[in-house]
């Protein structure tokens, strides 16, 4: 057996990847060109101004994007599922609004590019104090105290009004008057281009932030917090900065929100805004620094495009949510990454007709289920409203008997289809893994 | 640095109303090999528990050279140069060999909670992890998650990540357990590699694996030890003949 006690001769270390690192920033630079090119795509040349609502969907997406990445520090990276992320933006938020007020006052002298810095610092600050208490457990414990915060802080936020502004929240000007660039942010265009940048400066921070010692242990004790502490780190304390340098994150993004909508009221520190952070996280894919970018877009676009459509978009939501959970735990970038053997092997084609098959009744169900809950949902909500439930320039009768029946057809009968051929489709993919497995099987097994 | 000693006094652990522990006294010689043996249920692998400090002790004393062990908790026994392997293998499954290996390094290279260092830019960290890894035979390897090893390359991950801080003190819980024939040969081959200049102590079953590395073989049944010797010694004793090696040859 000398052969395999041998130390096999020093292999060469890999060149250093040069050409790969201009590669590497390439997401980057493109990141920030589609941000800042996209309100120009909906700008009105004929009265020369910006599609309010748009520059408006994309703020609030740019937000959105570093508070979901903040709180896949947590999720995705340390293993702890926070409910209390919402009380660490929003209270950056109330925090934002008071510098704004002193800002505007005089007494505080800070443009107003560095306000998301200050509100950053807020959630530092706030993240310390609920994180020294948080991550003393991990898990389910963490999780539960989490929720006990939120809950805490919600009911604080209606009681002091001091600081909160009780019910009715408190109110800012943005208009502070000190810029570095002399801006005054009367137009949200301006804010938009703040976002970005504080976007862009976020991501690459959290970015960063995965390949440092801490970034990696937080890893680490995600899976398996005990093996950490045999190798020389207290656990806790890694939830404890890796807690706090999220909150710094999660307090640029509520600085932002404050700075948009110059009002913060206590929705901005409840629970359901920390649920968005999860289901962006998770629809995203959790797994992936970038999933949660994804799940942000996603999640923000249906909360202001589906919502104008449909009464019932929280119920697609929670839906989507439900379906990702079962059937793709890693999320969409997971369901992307999921082919990267596959594609090596060179396979992918023989997927394509698999996924075509699958395209047909999967539309059907989709329908069906759709025409289930608008039918629904104009026959409750919507009926108080005085809507009507008009389909390709034809009202539909909620009332009769044909479009329940079809809804249900369409449903059922897709279902069952779909079914078959999602067991067609399994036996496929199982059989491409396998074979894209065996190329990839190591040369000799080692011992 | 000159390995440490290890010395245990009147060592007790109760599970409520259960002795696991009835007062145990250990000493392991700076610089030597020592097999820690005895038969299903003796308490080899709850000794490890206490000495690591995953377990409290419920009375005596524990010590490296002249530090008290008992009572500090894990982290800190591992940054005072005593380190151990799992029986029942404990990596980080979700990380690559490499990340494996690394985080296993980032303490004692005085890394501690940093969160301004760019890993990739770590010269000295990232060839000792390469170094490592062809030490390990797992350079290869080093892009694999480690939860899709195989058995015996998780063994050896395992041993990689319990030397990799440079411990001085190195505790093995039946690292060879599971293992074929030529497995176990190569993993005794490793283990007298990595553990050069250190000292070790070791739970094995394997006799052979034991005869074949150990200075001293500790006999530890039910809670105590009935003996404590060089080889031949224990070999020789009736009582531990009696105990556990009759048992086997039976």
């Amino acid at each position: 057996m000398s052969d395999v006690t041998q130390v096999p001769e020093a292999r060469v270390l890999p060149a250093p990847r040069s050409a790969a690192s201009t590669i590497r920033y390439w997401p980057w630079f493109a990141a920030l060109l589609i941000s800042a090119v996209l309100p120009w795509l909906f700008y009105d040349w004929q009265h020369a101004r910006h599609a309010g609502f748009v520059v408006s969907v994309l703020s609030q997406t740019g937000m959105m994007i570093i508070f979901a990445l903040s709180f896949n520090m947590l999720m995705g990276q340390a293993g702890l599922l926070s409910f209390c992320h919402s009380v660490l933006f929003g209270l950056a938020g109330y925090s934002t609004v008071h510098f704004l007020n002193a800002a505007g006052a005089g007494e505080l002298p800070v443009p107003m590019e560095l306000v998301p810095l200050l509100a950053g610092l807020a959630g530092l600050g706030f993240a310390i104090v609920f994180g020294y208490v948080a991550t003393k457990q991990r898990s389910t414990a963490f999780a539960m105290i989490t929720l006990g915060i939120v809950q805490l802080v919600t009911t604080a936020a209606t009681m002091f009004h001091h600081f909160f502004g009780g019910e009715g929240g408190i109110q800012t000007d943005r208009m502070i008057g000190r810029s570095l660039f002399g801006l005054e942010y009367a137009h949200s265009i301006e804010v938009y281009y703040l976002i970005v940048a504080w976007m862009m400066i976020a991501a690459i921070g959290m970015y960063f932030h995965t390949n440092t010692p801490l970034g990696r242990m937080a890893n680490a004790c995600r899976d398996n917090h005990e093996r950490a502490q045999f190798v020389g780190y207290d656990p806790r304390m890694v939830r404890f900065v890796q807690f706090a340098l999220s909150g710094f994150y999660a307090g640029i993004a509520g600085g932002l929100f404050a700075i948009t909508y110059e009002i913060v009221t206590f929705d901005a520190v409840a629970a359901p805004l920390a649920a968005n952070a999860l289901l962006m996280a998770y629809i995203g894919g959790a797994t992936t620094f970038f999933g949660p970018v994804l799940g942000a877009i996603l999640i923000t676009l249906m909360q202001s495009g589906v919502s104008l459509m449909s009464n019932s978009w929280l119920v697609y939501v929670g839906v989507l949510f439900i379906a990702m959970v079962t059937f793709a735990p890693a999320g969409l970038t997971g369901i992307v990454l999921e082919h990267a053997p596959i594609a090596r092997a060179g396979l992918l084609r023989r997927l394509v007709l698999p996924y075509a098959r699958g395209l047909l009744p999967g539309l059907i169900v989709l329908l069906g289920f759709v025409g289930m809950v608008e039918l629904l949902s104009f026959l409750t909500i919507g009926q108080a409203q005085g809507k009507r439930f008009v389909l390709f320039g034809s009202t539909i009768d909620v009332h009769g008997v044909m479009p329940w029946l079809i809804s249900l057809v369409f449903l059922v009968g897709g279902g069952v289809w779909l079914r078959r051929e999602a067991i067609a489709f399994k036996r496929v993919w199982d059989g491409l893994t396998d074979i894209a497995r065996q190329g990839d099987a190591p040369m000799g097994e080692s011992g | 640095m000159t390995a440490p000693g290890l010395s245990l006094v009147e060592v007790t652990k109760n599970f409520g109303q259960t002795e696991i522990i009835r007062g145990v006294n250990l000493n392991v010689a700076a610089g030597e090999r020592h097999a820690l043996i005895g038969p299903n249920g003796a308490g080899k692998t709850t000794l490890f528990n206490l000495i690591s400090g995953r377990f409290a002790i419920t009375s005596g004393e524990i010590r490296l050279d002249t530090v008290r062990l008992d009572g500090l908790p894990p982290h800190r026994i591992n940054r005072l140069g005593l380190s151990r392997s799992f029986q029942i293998t404990s990596i980080f499954h979700r990380l690559s060999v490499l990340e494996n290996i690394r985080c296993s390094l980032l303490w004692s290279r005085g890394y501690r909670y940093s969160f301004w260092h760019a890993l990739g830019r770590q010269r000295a960290l990232n060839e000792e992890t390469e170094r490592l890894l062809v030490e390990l035979n797992l350079a290869e390897r080093r892009d694999v998650q480690a939860g899709l090893l195989s058995y015996a390359e998780q063994r050896a991950l395992e041993i990689g990540m319990t030397i990799a801080g440079g411990a001085s003190m190195i505790l093995l819980d039946e690292p060879t357990a599971g293992m074929s024939h030529s497995e176990t040969e190569y993993a005794v081959a490793l283990i007298r590699r990595v553990t050069q200049g250190k000292t070790l102590v070791m739970v094995e079953h394997d006799m052979r694996v034991v005869f074949d590395l150990a200075d001293t073989i500790t006999v530890l049944v039910y809670g105590r030890v009935i003996a404590s010797g060089p080889p031949a010694e224990i070999r020789a004793n009736p009582a531990v003949q009696e105990a556990y090696l009759g048992a086997l040859a039976a």
